[in-house]
């Protein structure tokens, strides 16, 4: 399945950027965060995103997962113009295609590992036993069967993350994103992550884009993006993993 | 949708149960005293009105001495006498009886029972002047009171204390010093606004009462009814100036004798509920508003102290509205909490109010689901400025908190 996107050049990208820009600020101050970024990835792939801090990886993911806005450029999602949707359209287009792995969790305090995982099938409008179901199996295929009851501060940092995953894949989403995944974790709990993803990039074709600061964790994906300056310095496919 | 929304308001609320209660106080003290006022008000109002009817119909009530306030008689009033009582019935327009009375506290016994009351010289006319029926028996006969017959009508009070269970009728009974047969019973009037039992009183015909009780011929008190509501103003006036002839005081002097409008009276005891009344509306008004601002101050704390919570839910999906809902569902929980509260609070009081002020507990549900609906309201209002600024946050900054 992972090889659908080696459909040749002609095949339509499933995300597709042209001189995406972002700057902070304005005038003297103004700070180019991305300087014009050309990306495409196609449907299925396992993309790793790379380079120093403050080159630009995170801003690039916040306008990939439509939860901001580019200050130049044009940014399209399976044919969609993002820029030019609303507040309410982009929410939704998160809400039904895109998965995230924040990189400090963030799952909801004082809310059960079970419920946190049914939030995001909750704003969808999934019933209640269905959206059960669902976030128990998520929690299982992440293996955390067991924990749902458990609140995240009675849980390790492993353990939160893979409820974060669990969170992000529960809604079957067309894309996941995360950035710095394994960034809190150690090396054996950090692999034990990466064979997650790439068990659900390979099992379900769900396309992943992963920022890491690691290049064992890279090496998981099929293709490396690095980022330098607010451009792309170099994309390069690992075929071993192709 | 909507109960994950009500559940997670819940959660949130029990999550800080006292800083949530510290909050609604306002909206507590604000709910209750909305219907406190109302259902005291009411109350009151129902009480004076029926106090205005117990008292007679279109009550005058000419008293020796000057009234004007309360313990602002003057020493030594001169009493009337029965050609003053003459000259207001014959000379008086518009008026439909006179009675006069003359009282004084007395011991009356039957049998081993006794007790203290106040015994009435009048007429039969004094039951008409105080709008007042008869239990059982009879009024006195015209030849009762000509020859001054020593014949008695019992407050209720007096014949339960006397009688007991048994027939009082064509009884004698003891009163003061003379023996006196019982000839009817007054109809229950039960306490006046002052607080008094009516029902605790005797009457005989004034004759007898002057002859065989007070040992003179004064009259302390003459009962006036108007033919009309509309006639107790000129009636009032005619009386004072016919009283003013008759007692020789010369223009420029105060009157030394005093005519009571019983509804005046009643008047200005709605008047003071009135402000009473009004007293609390502020009171309630205030409370909501502080009660509110409350909500506001701590519905505000916790969007700051939830940004990344929110940030989560609005880049997991999240609309606007969704997240604009949950803080306004909280908010409207929050002082419909305080409402429910309130309401506990007020049915207790006004419980507790009515019964010492001994006016009827007019139990209104239209208010309670009103306060509610009010307390709830302020949580809509109150709770619109946090839960939009929760809203519109900016998820990635959001989730960049602290
Ligand atoms: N909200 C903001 N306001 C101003 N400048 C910002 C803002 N967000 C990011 N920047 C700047 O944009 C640049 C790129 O930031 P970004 O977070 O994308 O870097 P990064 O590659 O993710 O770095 P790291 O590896 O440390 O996470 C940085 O210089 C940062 O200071
Ligand atoms: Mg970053």
């Amino acid at each position: 399945m992972s090889d659908a996107r080696t459909g040749g050049a002609g095949a339509q990208a499933l995300i597709r950027m042209r001189a995406i820009t972002k700057v902070y600020g304005a005038g003297q101050a103004a700070m180019h965060a991305l300087r014009g970024i050309d990306l495409a990835i196609h449907s299925g792939e396992f993309v790793a995103v790379m380079g120093p801090s403050g080159s630009g990886k995170s801003t690039c993911m916040n306008i990939l997962g439509c939860l901001d806005t580019p200050s130049g450029g044009s940014y399209r999602f399976q044919e969609i113009e993002v820029p030019s949707l609303t507040r309410r359209q982009r929410a939704l287009l998160r809400r039904h295609r895109f998965g995230f792995v924040f990189q400090g969790y963030n799952l909801l305090p004082r809310t059960t590992a079970l419920e946190n995982v049914e939030l995001p099938l909750m704003y969808r409008g999934t019933p209640l036993r269905e959206r059960r179901e669902l976030a128990l199996g998520a929690l299982a295929d992440v293996g955390l069967s067991g924990w749902e009851q458990h609140r995240p501060g009675e849980l390790s940092g492993g353990q939160q993350q893979r409820v974060a995953i669990a969170r992000a894949i529960v809604t079957a989403p067309a894309v996941l994103l995360a950035d710095e995944p394994t960034g809190n974790l150690d090396s054996i709990r950090s692999h034990e992550v990466m064979e997650l993803l790439r068990g659900f990039n390979r099992r379900s074709g769900v396309t992943i884009v992963m920022v890491t600061h690691e290049a064992d964790m890279a090496a998981y994906a099929g293709r490396v993006v690095q980022f330098a300056d607010g451009l792309v310095a170099s994309d390069v496919r690992q075929a071993e993993n192709a | 949708m909507w109960w994950d929304t009500l559940a997670l308001a819940i959660r949130e609320i029990r999550r800080r149960v006292l800083r949530s209660f510290l909050t609604v106080l306002g909206v507590v003290i604000g709910v209750a005293a909305v219907i406190i006022m109302v259902t005291v008000g009411r109350g009151a109002t129902a009480r004076i009105t029926a106090d205005i009817s117990s008292l007679g119909s279109n009550l005058l009530v000419v008293i020796a001495g000057q009234h004007r306030g309360p313990g602002g008689s003057s020493a030594a009033p001169r009493a009337f006498d029965l050609r003053d009582v003459a000259a207001i019935a014959d000379q008086v327009a518009s008026i439909r009886a006179v009675a006069p009375t003359a009282s004084r506290q007395a011991t009356v016994v039957y049998g081993n029972q006794n007790r203290a009351t106040s015994v009435v010289g009048t007429t039969d006319l004094y039951l008409t002047t105080r709008a007042w029926g008869l239990g059982t028996g009879r009024n006195f006969a015209e030849a009762e009171l000509r020859a001054g017959k020593a014949v008695c009508l019992l407050g209720e009070t007096v014949r339960g204390t006397l009688f007991g269970r048994m027939d009082p009728l064509g009884q004698r009974i003891r009163v003061g010093k003379i023996s006196c047969q019982v000839i009817g019973v007054l109809a229950a009037k039960g306490q006046s606004s002052m607080g008094n039992d009516q029902d605790d009183t005797l009457l005989m015909p004034l004759r007898t009462f002057h002859r065989r009780i007070a040992g003179n011929q004064d009259v302390g008190a003459v009962m006036v009814s108007a033919a009309a509501q509309s006639d107790t103003e000129k009636a009032r006036a005619d009386i004072q100036t016919l009283l003013r002839e008759r007692r020789h005081i010369a223009a420029g002097n105060d009157d030394d004798f005093t005519v009571l409008d019983m509804k005046e009276i009643a008047a200005t005891l709605t008047g003071t509920t009135r402000v009473l009344t009004m007293l609390l509306g502020a009171v309630a008004a205030v409370s909501l508003l502080v009660g509110g601002i409350g909500i506001m101050n701590i519905m505000l704390v916790s969007v700051t102290e939830r940004t990344r919570e929110i940030g989560t839910r609005l880049a997991i999906g999240a609309l606007e509205s969704e997240v604009l809902r949950q803080f306004l569902v909280e908010a409207v929980v929050l002082s419909s909490l305080g409402g429910l509260v309130g309401v506990a609070v007020a049915l207790a009081a006004t419980a507790a109010i009515t019964r010492t002020m001994n006016i009827p507990f007019l139990f209104d549900p239209g208010i309670i689901a009103l306060a509610f609906a009010f307390s709830g309201a302020i949580g809509v209002i109150f709770g619109y400025v946090p839960a939009r600024r929760a809203a519109r946050l900016d998820p990635i900054e959001a989730l960049r908190h602290e």
